[in-house]
């Protein structure tokens, strides 16, 4: 069960991302990051990384995504149109070619990286008062230099901004 | 609701046909789904099947909420821009705005009842506030937590665009929002969705504050309590039915009042089939807090006018943000004191 789960968002999560380079609308675009962000919710879900995966759609989907999608609607920003036309033969040919090149990175890595043992469904521990209790004793330091980043990053824009006023 | 879906549904022809189809259902869908977390009762016993009457507790059905009610805003912000019509993407940027705005003191609000019982589970939450203080006060989140009550409750209007808060469609005033292109049931569908968030964000407040399913008064007294409601409403509908104000009272009036004191005879006789009796019990005071709190949002709906667009933003970032803030702080203070 949990196999076939996997299954059906792992494949929605590729298709999304697949899709989001294939659209040639921005909208389109934006709304298949959404899909793929939320088909890797659910596979954080599985692992047993329940706040990851609450943490993923709150802040992913419902904050970052929507500040993208507002920016596309303000500038109106149209489908585009290819700019070169490439022909039917290159196009198969780079079929062909992205396959053989993903399959030998696939194999680099799997003859680079020491054999490990697979990751179990469930096997993660995430609940938030283990993140929590992480966050605040083990990375207490990552964690208070993120937020002074975000701090210097949202003065920076104020600064940049008000320049223009 | 049924007259909208005889209508005849019109897709304007200058609309982005696939967007504009989806909103609706993101809207419903979304507005739907959290019912999913919510949890009615305590735990029952039928003959073999011990369940609760919840349809999944996830650990974290809190955040779940937040999630589903952040990421709501997608139905409105997808309906004004694929209507292909600048009044309704502003009208939709005007509300995603809004929601956006007051999503952050509505989740700052539920921090701090969150921390004082510890957990993200709605099970847990409940039962947390079982008890009663002195014997008779009831142990609720309301009485510690009143002012995230209050930032709960004015945010969770901002949040489904009710009034004084309805910005989105402000009918006599702006004429309408991000729908004014959809007709029908798609229309309906927004205002599907607008309803079933308030019961949403009605019953995550009882179950933060209110004490869920937990009577407000100790076992014996509270469980006459729906026994004299129902037959008092019954009995006052039969009077009426008896001295009729227009013809058609000779009837429906008496014929109410006889189902009002059937439901009383029912829930007499639950006190004697303990099954029944934790159903019923946890129903009716799950159900009253509820419809206590959406009699509040009609309410303030009859009373109070609409505010402007920056007195909105203003009162969202300047009061209620900073209040739920410092609540928040002076609670985990006040836990960080207390617990070892």
């Amino acid at each position: 069960m949990t196999a076939l789960i996997f299954l059906i968002f792992a494949c929605i999560a590729v298709f999304c991302g697949i899709s989001l380079v294939v659209q040639t609308h921005p909208i389109a675009s934006a709304l298949s990051l959404i899909g793929v962000m939320g088909s890797l919710a659910i596979l954080y879900l599985q692992l047993g990384g329940e706040f990851i995966a609450m943490a993923q759609i709150i802040v992913y989907a419902g904050a970052i995504m929507v500040l993208f999608v507002f920016v596309i609607m303000l500038l109106n920003a149209g489908a585009e149109t290819p700019t070169f036309q490439a022909s039917t033969f290159v196009k198969y040919l780079g079929i062909v070619l992205l396959v053989a090149f993903l399959g030998l990175i696939s194999f680099i890595i799997q003859a680079a990286l020491p054999k490990t043992e697979g990751v179990v469904f469930g096997g993660f521990q995430g609940t938030a008062a283990d993140v929590g209790r992480k966050l605040f004793t083990s990375y207490l330091l990552p964690f208070e230099v993120t937020s002074v980043l975000i701090l210097i990053a949202l003065v920076g824009a104020i600064v940049l901004a008000r320049k223009e006023i | 609701m049924v007259k909208l879906i005889t209508k005849e549904g019109l897709i304007p022809s200058h609309v982005n046909k696939l967007f504009y189809l989806m909103a609706p259902f993101v809207a419903v869908a979304l507005g739907l789904i959290s019912i999913a977390v919510i949890p009615f009762g305590p735990e029952i016993t039928i003959g073999p099947v011990t369940t609760w009457m919840q349809l999944t507790d996830l650990r974290i059905g809190i955040l779940f909420v937040i999630a589903v009610s952040s990421v709501g805003v997608y139905g409105v912000a997808l309906g004004g821009w694929a209507s292909n019509n600048k009044y309704s993407l502003l009208g939709g940027l005007r509300s995603s705005a809004q929601m956006i705005s007051y999503e952050l003191p509505l989740a700052l609000a539920v921090a701090a009842p969150l921390l004082l019982a510890n957990t993200l589970s709605f099970r847990d939450m409940v039962n947390y506030q079982s008890g009663y203080w002195l014997g008779f006060i009831p142990r609720w989140n309301l009485i510690p937590e009143i002012i995230a009550f209050i930032v709960f409750m004015i945010a969770g209007f901002a949040e489904t665009n009710r009034v004084p808060f309805d910005l989105p469609e402000a009918e006599n005033e702006l004429v309408a929002g991000f729908h004014t292109e959809y007709s029908s049931m798609n229309f309906a569908a927004f205002f599907m969705a607008e309803y079933s968030n308030m019961v949403t964000v009605t019953a995550v407040a009882t179950l933060l504050f209110l004490g869920g399913w937990q009577p407000p008064f100790p076992a014996p007294y509270s469980d006459v309590v729906p026994i004299l409601v129902f037959a008092l409403a019954g009995l006052i509908a039969v009077y009426h039915g008896l001295h009729p104000a227009r013809r058609m009272d000779k009837f429906t009036l008496p014929a109410t009042g006889l189902v009002f004191l059937g439901i009383a005879a029912i829930f007499g006789l639950s006190l004697f089939v303990p099954v029944l009796k934790t159903i019923l019990m946890a129903l009716f005071w799950f159900c009253g807090k509820i419809l206590i709190l959406l009699f509040v949002f009609i309410w303030v709906r009859a009373t109070l006018p609409r505010f402007r667009y920056d007195q909105l933003m203003r009162f969202a970032w300047i009061f209620l943000f900073p209040l739920a803030m410092l609540n928040l702080l002076a609670t985990s203070l006040i836990v960080a004191l207390t617990t070892k």
